[in-house]
């Protein structure tokens, strides 16, 4: 690979890692409290200084809170919501997927009735009425993305393991008398690896946009947690005199989506070569 | 055909009653009793009380659920508390303009996808079939709700050009619909890429350019034509995530169809609506579904003949 190239392809790594220390460290960092609203300050332009003697560098709110505050708390929201609903998502889809395919019969056939009524809806109209009945919290909002979720890693995990499961080691450890527990998670388990993490980093960027769809419909977190789909909802009134409130964490988001996009092809190119 | 039909409705029988089970027990498990939204929260416990014995909420779950089955299969989704109005009723009369909507969204991606894709995945030109990539990757990784405001700033607030929300006339459209279908043209243009690419190797495109045609009357003609099938069936059945990217896509351009109203159904607890609406939506999708699969079948005669004596 030439240099030029190479560079480009560290690229994805090291915005994810950007965004990684941004969620973690950024509050730290960032003294103010995003949450703060301050009146005499509202709608101030990137670049200005706030009442408080401050630079605004994003300018502000309408309520007078600091744009680039509140996008460093979005940062950690979508950080924490995309890999907690990808986590649960993940693990609820390979336990069910592999004891699918390892038990085949009617097992596997009512987990593949229950992928057809659940893709019966589009994901993210399951998520906005879950979501929205129940108390807004971060946990509805999590299991509310998740129950879709799950389908794609419950159908790689099946796949893995009805190709597993006929195989060599698969019989050695049954004459053996190993138990089915212990078969499906130390010889069968194991192959699923390679696709699920690239399955997982394709469903993270889709999380995160579903999670900041839902907080710009104002459904699913509490108005007390800073996300980015409710920044950007606040921004719309005032897009004609205030671009910057509903641009800027648009940007932040879209930045973040196609880092993990590139990052998701590399990973699935790898696992496809190693093959 | 009739053996696929046949195949296919059982199933989506089932998963019909699979969608309208997993809807009531939603609803069912949420928080906040029915009676008091219905009456007002400012009734007397007596009235409620009443209340929840004419509806049947005193009930068993199991017999509040065959209740509710019987009522849809007679197609009786309840009243709209809010709107006093039978909920399907209401549900269909939003029908139009989200159909209106999605159309014009899956023409818009099929046109551009398909010139995206065929440019891509025809020539041998590298850059091309980078910058579609990358194009690609942009339009399934941009929010939609994020892209419909830009477009909003840009086009309606600082160009004027066209109206900002609304519907009505053709110029209220272009705004959602381009923004509905910027995901599903990624989508489309991925796939005519791949099927292009594998068309192009045929030996009967060696033929086509070994008898003189030029390369877009080869690629037109005989490439693109062998590579409209996978995305007739993509086509179809992406329309479900399509209507889904509509219930956000018509909240930022106030567009009056069936996804502002859910969400202001589920804002409102009007489960009536949310109910009526998402069986809907369920029942387009598996209609879809079956249709997908009979399309295939019908434009390949490969599936079409496979399994005949």
């Amino acid at each position: 690979m030439n240099r030029p190239r190479r560079i480009l392809a560290a690229l994805p790594y090291l915005v994810l890692g950007g965004y990684g220390l941004v969620a973690v460290l950024g509050p730290v960092l960032i003294g103010y409290n995003p949450r703060a609203t301050d009146v005499v300050s509202r709608l101030l332009p990137p670049g200005s200084a706030t009442g408080a003697g401050e630079v605004a560098w994003l300018g502000t709110d309408a309520l007078g809170r600091d744009v680039l505050a509140q996008i460093v708390y979005g940062a950690r929201t979508s950080v924490l919501i995309g890999v907690a609903t990808v986590l649960a998502s993940a693990v609820i889809g390979l336990t069910l997927g592999v004891i699918a395919g390892y038990a085949g019969g009617w097992v596997d056939a009512v987990l593949t009735r229950c992928f057809d009524v659940l893709l019966a809806f589009p994901g993210i109209l399951l998520a906005i009425v879950i979501a929205g009945v129940f108390e807004r919290s971060p946990v509805v909002v999590v299991a509310a993305l998740s129950v879709t979720a799950w389908i794609p890693f419950a159908r790689v995990a099946r796949g893995s393991a009805l190709a597993t499961r006929e195989r060599g080691w698969v019989d050695a450890a049954r004459v053996m008398g190993v138990g089915h527990v212990a078969t499906l998670r130390r010889h069968i388990l194991p192959f699923t690896a390679g696709p699920v993490v690239a399955l997982a980093t394709l469903e993270f960027g889709l999380v995160v946009l579903a999670e900041a769809g839902l907080s710009f419909l104002g459904i699913g977190l509490p108005p007390s947690t800073v996300s980015w789909g409710q920044i950007i909802a606040g921004g719309k009134d005032y897009l004609q005199i205030a671009w910057w409130i509903s641009t800027l964490p648009g940007i932040a988001l879209t930045l973040l989506v196609i880092s993990v996009g590139l990052f998701s092809d590399q990973l699935t190119r790898r696992t496809k070569q190693s093959h | 055909m009739v053996r696929i039909v046949a195949r296919r409705l059982p199933v989506g029988a089932f998963v019909m009653w699979g969608a309208v089970t997993l809807i009531f027990l939603i609803v069912r498990w949420a928080p906040g009793d029915p009676a008091t939204l219905l009456i007002g929260s400012d009734a007397s416990p007596a009235e409620i009380a009443g209340l929840r014995e004419s509806l049947g909420l005193n009930e068993p779950l199991w017999s509040q659920y065959l209740h509710y089955l019987g009522q849809v299969l007679t197609g009786d989704f309840g009243n709209s508390y809010r709107l006093d109005q039978p909920a399907m009723a209401v549900v269909l009369g939003r029908l139009p303009a989200t159909l209106e909507l999605t159309v014009a969204a899956t023409v818009i991606a099929v046109l551009a996808g398909l010139t995206l894709g065929t440019i891509a995945g025809g020539r041998a030109d590298r850059v091309a079939d980078r910058l579609v990539s990358a194009i690609t990757l942009g339009f399934q990784s941009f929010p939609t709700f994020w892209v419909g405001i830009m477009l909003i700033l840009l086009l309606a607030l600082t160009f004027q050009a066209l109206p900002s929300a609304g519907s009505g006339t053709a110029a209220h459209l272009v705004m959602p619909a381009v923004t509905l279908a910027l995901p599903f043209v990624a989508i489309v243009a991925r796939l005519t890429r791949s099927s292009v690419a594998e068309s192009m190797r045929e030996l009967y495109v060696q033929t086509a350019r070994s008898k003189g045609l030029t390369e877009p009357q080869v690629l037109v003609g005989h490439v693109l034509r062998n590579s409209l099938i996978p995305v007739v069936t993509v086509v179809a059945l992406q329309f479900g995530a399509l209507l889904g990217g509509a219930v956000v896509v018509e909240n930022v351009f106030a567009w009056p169809g069936l996804g502002s109203l859910v969400v202001n159904a589920v804002a409102n607890r009007d489960y009536a609506v949310v109910q009526a609406a998402t069986l809907l939506i369920a029942g387009v999708i598996v209609v879809l579904n079956l249709v997908a699969d009979l399309a295939y079948s019908a434009l390949d005669p490969r599936i079409r003949l496979a399994g005949r004596p």
